[in-house]
């Protein structure tokens, strides 16, 4: 999976003799390292899930969040370096008002996503500046409805309708695709995401995490906010379940 | 005797009128551009395309308003093709506010913004002078505007049908024309709804005559043609 780039990964401005821009992909490798972020699209909006590693028993819960809102209609989870991903909010938030102050209206999903990449590849362009080591995803309720955007560290930008970063994303991507989206809504979205967060959470490798989920929907009045405690305990129940029920078999 | 100030800056004295309907906006204007007392324009189109889909109506310094809508032309159309689709009325409107407030100080702009999008159907959206923005269902401006506001007050209604506002709109600039001296010429009106837009066009002589308004006079030669069999010819 890994190749060397000798001499050809030193700089963000250097292509490899076979195309490739070393330095955006080791930017991806600090991504991969991160605790998995889950998005999904259900009919009547977005539901967002990180798996937050704790680094130290000292911590308080709640602290060292993952998840942020960027406006009231869109948020954002980041995966990878938490100070880059501090910056990339900074910058969209910022983008948000700056659009509302000039055209009087909420910026919809997919111009905030675009900026925000654009944002993200301008700092793949200099010698003296390094690429952001964070990948995000934009979950957002507009008037097209609702949107899932995920920015990669090298700038691109694409919709999804179900899209996960960092260790456990292939798992998560698999079991994203079992789901049918179309007929699921939040309610349901919130259980199925924290399952499969707790899922594909490695218990060897990695000790102890705590689930942190958001959704933006109809029942939200479509602002981005954190899902309400008794929901997410719910959904806490239901993936422990789900997880016995498999160790079970 | 009062000499023409020919150099005086050219200003849409003017009557403008937006109302919505049930379905779209009717905008209506006057045509005279005055430069003091003389009338630099008598046929002078004062309801400016910005999209497909909005409209302006122009008072104030023909200059200022007209420089005005050309660069919100020119960033509406960048936000076209960024968003991908029509921009909404509401954006228009808040474009055209930006710059009247900015440049408060050098601007004389009465502006109102008229369109229809598909997200909040026909919108009105008056920009007076400062550079406040207000949606309103109905909005006036320019010194005809002052002979309007009780007329408005009792004609006005909710939810009438294209027919009913566009006649709304010509009554009322027809009266203001009758008693405000810088507004005058045609009746232009321009009718947006999701089918699209229609200009239509009202001369001075189809106008309707008010309180002591005298008939409009022909010329001289068409008066003798029609009293005898012909112009009497000049005797030496």
């Amino acid at each position: 999976m890994s190749s060397i780039g000798t001499g050809y990964d030193l700089s963000v401005t250097t292509f490899s003799p076979d195309g490739r821009v070393f330095q955006i992909e080791y930017a991806a490798k600090a991504v991969d390292n991160s605790g998995t972020v889950v998005a999904i699209r259900c009919k009547d909006g977005v539901v967002m899930g990180v798996e937050k590693l704790i680094l130290s028993k000292m911590m308080l819960p709640g602290s060292n969040r993952r998840i942020h809102s960027v406006h009231r209609h869109a948020g954002m989870a980041i995966a990878g370096l938490a100070a880059d991903g501090r910056q990339i909010v900074a910058r969209a938030k910022g983008e948000a008002t700056s659009y509302e102050s000039t055209y009087g209206e909420t910026i919809p999903v997919k111009e905030l996503a675009e900026r925000v990449a654009s944002y993200v590849h301008l700092c793949t362009l200099y010698w003296w500046l390094r690429p952001f080591g964070c990948g995000v995803i934009v979950g957002g309720y507009d008037r097209e409805g609702p949107q899932l955007y995920m920015i990669e560290p090298s700038g691109i930008s694409y919709r999804y309708f179900g899209a996960a970063i960092g260790k456990g994303k292939q798992a998560a991507k698999t079991e994203i695709e079992k789901l049918k989206l179309s007929e699921m809504s939040c309610r349901e979205g919130i259980i199925e995401v924290a399952k499969i967060i707790y899922k594909l959470h490695d218990e060897a490798k990695d000790k102890a995490f705590e689930l942190e989920l958001s959704w933006v929907c109809d029942e939200s009045n479509r602002q981005h906010q954190k899902v309400p405690d008794e929901l997410l305990v719910e959904a806490k129940n239901a993936a422990t379940a789900a997880l016995e029920e498999m160790d079970a078999d | 005797m009062d000499k023409f100030d020919l150099d005086a800056p050219h200003s849409t004295g003017t009557t403008i009128i937006g109302v919505t309907y049930n379905g779209g906006v009717v905008l209506g204007a006057d045509s005279r551009t005055s430069t003091g007392v003389y009338v630099a324009n008598r046929v002078s189109d004062k309801i400016t395309k910005l999209t497909d889909n909005v409209y302006l109506c122009r008072s104030g310094s023909a200059a200022d308003t007209q420089i005005v809508s050309d660069y919100v032309r020119y960033f509406l159309h960048q936000h076209t093709i960024q968003l991908g689709q029509p921009a909404t009325v509401k954006v228009a409107a808040s474009l055209v506010r930006l710059l009247s407030y900015n440049n408060k100080d050098m601007l004389q702009a009465g502006l109102i913004v008229g369109g229809w999008d598909k997200y909040n159907g026909g919108k009105i959206y008056g920009v007076p002078l400062g550079g406040t923005i207000i949606e309103q269902p109905f909005a006036i401006g320019g010194s005809g505007s002052s002979y309007l506001y009780g007329f408005f007050d009792q004609a006005w209604k909710e939810g009438m049908t294209k027919g009913e506002a566009e006649q709304l709109v010509v009554k009322a600039v027809s009266l203001a024309i009758a008693r405000d001296g810088a507004s005058g010429g045609v009746v232009r009106t321009v009718i947006i709804n999701e089918e699209g837009v229609t200009r239509n066009f009202y001369p001075g002589d189809q106008l309707p005559l008010w309180h002591e308004e005298l008939e409009p006079q022909n010329s001289l030669l068409d008066i003798w043609v029609a009293a005898a069999t012909g112009p009497e010819p000049m005797s030496m």
